[in-house]
């Protein structure tokens, strides 16, 4: 697929994903009427060490990939592995390897915690689901490591969830996601609830812990501005299916595809002389529904260059130029 | 262009079990006939609180307005009562919130919740209501208007219902349009969708607009003046231009340089404000920032500066030359 992709392997392969979810109706007999289409058909690999970034608008499926891909949904088709390992074949003690290798960070750090465990349960749940540790003053030890490593004070490590700002319980996230010392985590909007002085310290939280012990991520975002500065290539989504995928100075100096043209231009520059002379794409209507999505490409719709063929042929998924790949018939 | 909304002084607090809480401590601002000025400020800094406050939205108790005036036209709206301010409110000063699915009543059709408004405060007879209000729904651009106005706001989606709601507060042509984070709940496409058509509603109908937000992307597009809050206080005050190239106070700084850009190549690590927000429970000594800020010296900590005119238009609340790094 790139330089990168051939040498050294990919961590992480993602082949034909295809997540539906069934709409049913009845209550004593269940009879599936739809199926929402949440992903359809998705693949991309993730280079050891790199950051892929996940991007798109809210309802495109980004959250279903990553939660697909860990197997915390059964998939529909398609294949992934991660670490040479298929996760959706794995059973038992395998699926326990791979969940430890894995680990995810969420978007709402007040859902994401339970209310009733101390810092200090929930840190170390992992180790002890994985049995890494000996015993319990081990286990100790080693919630007072991770807890440090992710800036909090260890003092506060009998303390409930509800004594934790945002941002502090998005490091408690983070340090039960390490626990378990992984080699991949899907971060999944983990800084869209928090304010934007507290944004950049989870960030660069983040990075630090990258650089450490070498993670790899794959990080789902709306925030455009944010996602390419901390990515190294990014994957565009529109309602199921990935249009574009390109290392990110690529994607954001040259964006091909149009919805990903509309997307950037409508990202806010916080620079007032350059707002005004800009020239901005704005998208008339809404997301389809994926229940129902359009035939061909499903972005012809709304998109300002669409043809006629746009609505019967779905694009194919091609390398425009070298590691730049995009799904769109007239580029 | 003349002032048609001044706040000066205003102090809001509320009275909780666990103490009071300092919202707003003496905000002083205006607002000119026609003109867009932002409130930027993350969240709990007392922006939503002050513009209800000057509204009377305020529920009282818990929460007590110690003290302020906000004079509209000559007449203060916080002396004014009930029923003069329901007059104010909705006709002249509109609103537009975050939410639209909780500001809108689910169980009423559309057209019912915009012809409110207008037969309310226009007296205008049921049938001419539903007339307007079908044009009002065309003008913000909803398809198949007068179609939709029997539909409920959950049959909308959210751009949509943040139409409805844009609709709804341009029903009597109020002078001040008070937009509280209506575009923070949408997607960025959807974003710029609302952004382009506020703005254009704006000037079709020569209204001042208060936007408040904590997005400094959105505030450089679309405002003239700028006023950032902290814990309460507003910390700088300047025209767009001035606070993006030469913001003179140390939390303006910090938010800016803590600020991906979109539109440049990663050259280092973002600038992250070490600490939190204060907490609001404490009444405010010295100044509020000086705890996460940089630059603080022994003064900060124990006096809380004042606004200071440093260039035309261009005020801050600080000790510091963010400049040179040195006391002013």
């Amino acid at each position: 697929m790139n330089d990168l992709a051939q040498s050294p392997e990919p961590l992480v392969v993602v082949d034909n994903l295809v997540k539906h979810f069934p709409i049913t109706q009845g209550i004593i007999i269940q009879r599936t009427v739809g199926q929402v289409r949440a992903v359809d058909g998705v693949s991309f690999k993730i280079i050891k060490g790199e950051t892929l970034g996940l991007v798109g608008e809210s309802g495109c499926g980004k959250t279903t990939v990553g939660r697909t891909l860990l197997a915390l949904y059964p998939l529909t088709s398609g294949r992934v592995t991660i670490d040479n390992r298929e996760v959706h074949k794995a059973r038992g003690h395998e699926l326990l390897a791979i969940r430890r290798k894995a680990q995810m960070i969420f978007q709402d750090p007040y859902a994401s915690l339970n209310p009733r465990w101390t810092v200090n349960s929930i840190v170390s749940e992992p180790l002890r689901v994985h049995g890494l540790m000996q015993n319990a003053k081990q286990r100790a030890e080693r919630v007072v490591e991770l807890l440090e490593l992710v800036g909090l004070n260890a003092r506060h490590i009998n303390r409930f969830p509800h004594e934790f700002s945002g941002g502090q319980r998005q490091r408690i996230g983070t340090a039960r996601a390490l626990a378990s010392e992984p080699l991949f985590i899907v971060c999944d909007e983990p800084i869209s609830a928090l304010d934007v002085s507290i944004q950049a310290q989870v960030v660069n939280l983040l990075e630090d812990l990258q650089d450490r012990f070498d993670l790899t991520y794959l990080f789902i975002a709306h925030d455009l501005s944010m996602v390419r500065h901390i990515c190294d290539r990014v994957a565009v989504m529109y309602l199921g299916v990935i249009v574009e995928l390109a290392d990110r100075n690529d994607l954001y100096e040259n964006p091909l595809h149009p919805y990903s043209q509309a997307l950037l231009s409508a990202v806010p520059i916080p620079d007032p002389k350059k707002s005004r002379t800009r020239q901005r794409t704005i998208l008339t209507g809404d997301v389809p529904s994926p229940i129902n999505p359009p035939s061909g490409c499903r972005f012809h719709p709304r998109c300002p260059v669409a043809k006629e063929h746009c609505s019967e042929l779905v694009p194919e998924w091609r390398e425009i130029a070298p590691k730049h790949w995009v799904a769109c018939h007239e580029v | 262009m003349p002032t048609i909304l001044e706040v000066t002084n205003l102090k809001t607090r509320f009275n909780t079990p666990e103490g009071i809480i300092y919202a707003v401590n003496g905000i002083s601002y205006h607002l000119k006939e026609g003109e867009t000025l932002a409130m930027v400020g993350e969240s709990g800094c007392g922006k939503s609180v002050s513009m209800m406050s000057i509204l009377g939205l305020i529920p009282i108790p818990p929460g007590k307005i110690v003290s302020g005036s906000a004079v509209y036209w000559g007449k203060d709206l916080l002396q004014m009562s009930e029923r003069e301010l329901t007059l104010v409110r909705g006709k002249e000063i509109a609103m537009i919130f975050q939410d639209p699915m909780t500001s809108l009543n689910p169980v009423l059709t559309v057209k019912r919740q915009i012809t409110e408004s207008l037969q309310v405060h226009t007296g205008m007879k049921p049938q001419q209501a539903v007339e307007r209000a079908g044009q009002l729904l065309e003008m913000v651009g909803i398809p198949d208007a007068r179609r939709r106005l029997t539909a409920y706001p959950h049959q909308f989606s959210g751009g949509m219902r943040q139409r409805v709601m844009i609709a709804m507060a341009l029903a009597c042509n109020p002078s001040v349009l008070i937009a509280d984070e209506p575009t923070t709940a949408l997607d960025v496409t959807i974003q710029a969708q609302i952004v382009e058509l506020v703005i254009r509603m704006r000037q079709q109908m020569s209204m001042a607009m208060i936007w408040i937000t904590h997005d400094l992307g959105v505030v450089a597009g679309l405002a003239e003046r700028v006023m950032v809050m902290y814990a309460g206080f507003i910390v700088e005050k300047a025209s767009v231009d001035d606070l993006y190239e030469d913001p003179r106070h140390p939390y303006t700084l910090a938010l800016l340089s803590a600020l991906p850009r979109a539109d440049r190549r990663r050259e280092h690590r973002l600038k992250s404000i070490p600490g939190a927000p204060p907490n609001l429970l404490t009444e405010p000594k010295g100044c509020p920032f000086a705890p996460r800020c940089e630059l603080a010296f022994e003064r900060c900590r124990i006096e809380n500066p004042a606004l200071d005119m440093v260039a035309a238009g261009h005020e801050i609340a600080c000790w510091v030359d963010v400049r040179t790094g040195e006391s002013r």
